[in-house]
């Protein structure tokens, strides 16, 4: 009895102190972006809230938070509000099995630093994200707005067509690794990141997850010359922060897997475990907003191609390779 | 104590959802509460020890079948009356959905009662599959004791691909020499 009340407990602050922080960093990413962006284009990006607009995402979200919240009127009320909240609860959920760190003792409780280690951990994520979709579709069906249903349109087609590769290029890494769990994924790389074993697995997986999150150069759903704002061009207020909340926790989501299974997850010497998933963290998310100002956005039908006809022959070609390699070693 | 709790909570959500499927005009509302039956079954499925199944149940059916069913209704572009149903062409429909689906309750009955509640434990107890491994576990029966039913499904489905990709050929065709 008193094992269950403190494995609860624990499990409680251990929730409440991730959500925190995912929660900040989302706010924090955000002026990041402006701030990589705006020096990229020599720019100085937003200098007026703060020290070098360190309290712009407060300021931002105040003003979010008391805007009129406008509902269309032929919109379907119900879905409209419930939209936003499809898409971000769970890009916030799936940080639930990710391992921040190895395992530490305070006053003689061993504490995992990993929410919950299930024994399907990856499958757990991919479900739970490929239940994401819904949040963008439903919301551009029910504004009752042609930009929005055709941004709608386009990003299921999109996400459904690329949630193929990106699940694919991860089995590579559970064919070596012989288990789903992530914690046992970062165990086996000990020795050796498997981005070096997997280098078409890591590359396959870039490519589709920057389309998974419906960033530039895959940000067709929101094309803003062709689509106004694509799926959320009705919404206003905290609706609209909320999908855009979702966005970023998405990008942190599949840094946080790109860091766990190609980079050796927590794993580095001198700094603490915490630290090292931070900084690799930060590194690819670095490289999200990099690409964000260096390409052009892509044509609806290169994207299709692209995803159908060289990523998931590729995905599968990889499989094979490993399977035959690891058959014949 | 708490699963069976969570299991009549989430059993009676899965009963309203499926109801809710039948009875909303919408054909939007109507897929929405089936992807939210899908993964209150999913949730059940946990509850059975069996969570490979649960992320399957939500991944494939809540996450790629729905979402094609969503995607689908919305190209379609149904009109007032297409929504509301037009009740006269429908009426052989009824008396023969009651059979067959009388039919189909007798029959999950019968195999119920004479499988289900007998009571025997059978090989698999939540503690052994623990220790193998949940998805080691469906892997392993799947690739040696239901190998011929699972080539079987995988034929069937090849078919159905096939067959897709001549429907759509047909179409291109057809253009092509217009």
């Amino acid at each position: 009895m008193l094992n269950a009340i403190v494995y609860t407990l624990l499990s409680t602050i251990k929730i409440g102190i991730v959500i925190g922080i995912l929660l900040l960093i989302i706010a924090y990413l955000i002026w990041v972006e402006r701030k990589v962006m705006a020096h990229m284009q020599l720019r100085l990006g937003p200098m007026r809230v703060g020290w070098h607009g360190l309290l712009q995402p407060i300021a931002d979200g105040l003003k979010l938070i008391f805007k009129e919240d406008i509902i269309p009127s032929q919109a379907s009320k119900v879905v409209f509000v419930l939209a936003p909240v499809i898409a971000t609860v769970p890009a916030l959920m799936s940080i639930a099995v990710i391992p921040f760190g190895d395992t530490i003792s305070i006053l003689g409780i061993s504490i995992d630093m990993v929410i919950t280690d299930v024994n399907i951990g990856i499958l757990f994520i991919l479900a739970v994200t490929s239940v994401g979709v819904y949040g963008i579709m439903l919301g551009g069906w029910s504004s009752n707005n042609k930009y929005s249903l055709l941004g709608a349109l386009r990003s299921s087609a999109q996400m459904i067509s690329y949630e193929l590769s990106l699940g694919l290029s991860l089995i590579g890494v559970i064919m070596i690794s012989q288990s789903l769990s992530l914690v046992d994924v970062v165990n086996s790389q000990a020795k050796c990141w498997f981005v070096i074993l997997q280098p078409l697995a890591f590359i396959i997986y870039a490519i589709s997850a920057i389309a998974e999150t419906n960033r530039c150069p895959f940000d067709l759903p929101e094309a803003e010359t062709e689509l106004v704002a694509g799926f959320h061009t009705e919404y206003s207020s905290m609706k609209f922060a909320l999908f855009f909340m979702a966005e970023y926790a998405n990008i942190i989501t599949v840094s946080a897997v790109a860091v766990t299974f190609f980079f050796g997850g927590w794993r580095g010497p001198f700094l603490p475990p915490v630290a090292w998933f931070l900084i690799k963290m930060a590194l690819c998310i670095f490289f999200f907003i990099w690409l964000r100002s260096t390409y052009p956005r892509f044509r609806y039908d290169q994207l299709m191609k692209f995803g159908w006809k060289v990523l998931l022959p590729a995905a599968l070609a990889n499989i094979l390779i490993t399977g035959l390699v690891m058959v014949l070693l | 104590m708490l699963a069976g709790l969570l299991f009549i909570i989430m059993g009676l959500i899965t009963i309203v959802c499926a109801l809710c499927v039948v009875f909303q005009k919408n054909p939007i509302y109507s897929a929405i509460f089936l992807i939210q039956t899908m993964v209150s079954l999913a949730v059940l499925y946990v509850l059975l020890h069996a969570q490979f199944i649960a992320a399957i149940q939500v991944m494939v059916y809540a996450g790629a079948i729905m979402v094609l069913f969503v995607f689908v209704i919305m190209l379609l572009n149904l009109n007032k009356t297409d929504v509301e149903g037009d009740y006269d062409k429908l009426l052989f429909q009824k008396p023969s959905a009651i059979i067959l689906g009388f039919i189909l309750v007798v029959m999950i009955g019968v195999v119920t009662l004479n499988t289900v509640f007998q009571g025997t434990q059978g090989e698999y107890t939540p503690e052994s599959i623990s220790q193998i491994g949940n998805t080691q576990l469906v892997g392993k029966m799947l690739f040696t004791k239901y190998v011929f039913p699972f080539e079987i499904a995988s034929i069937l489905l090849f078919a159905a691909v096939l067959g897709a990709i001549i429907l759509a050929k047909k179409q291109i065709i057809k253009d092509k020499e217009v």
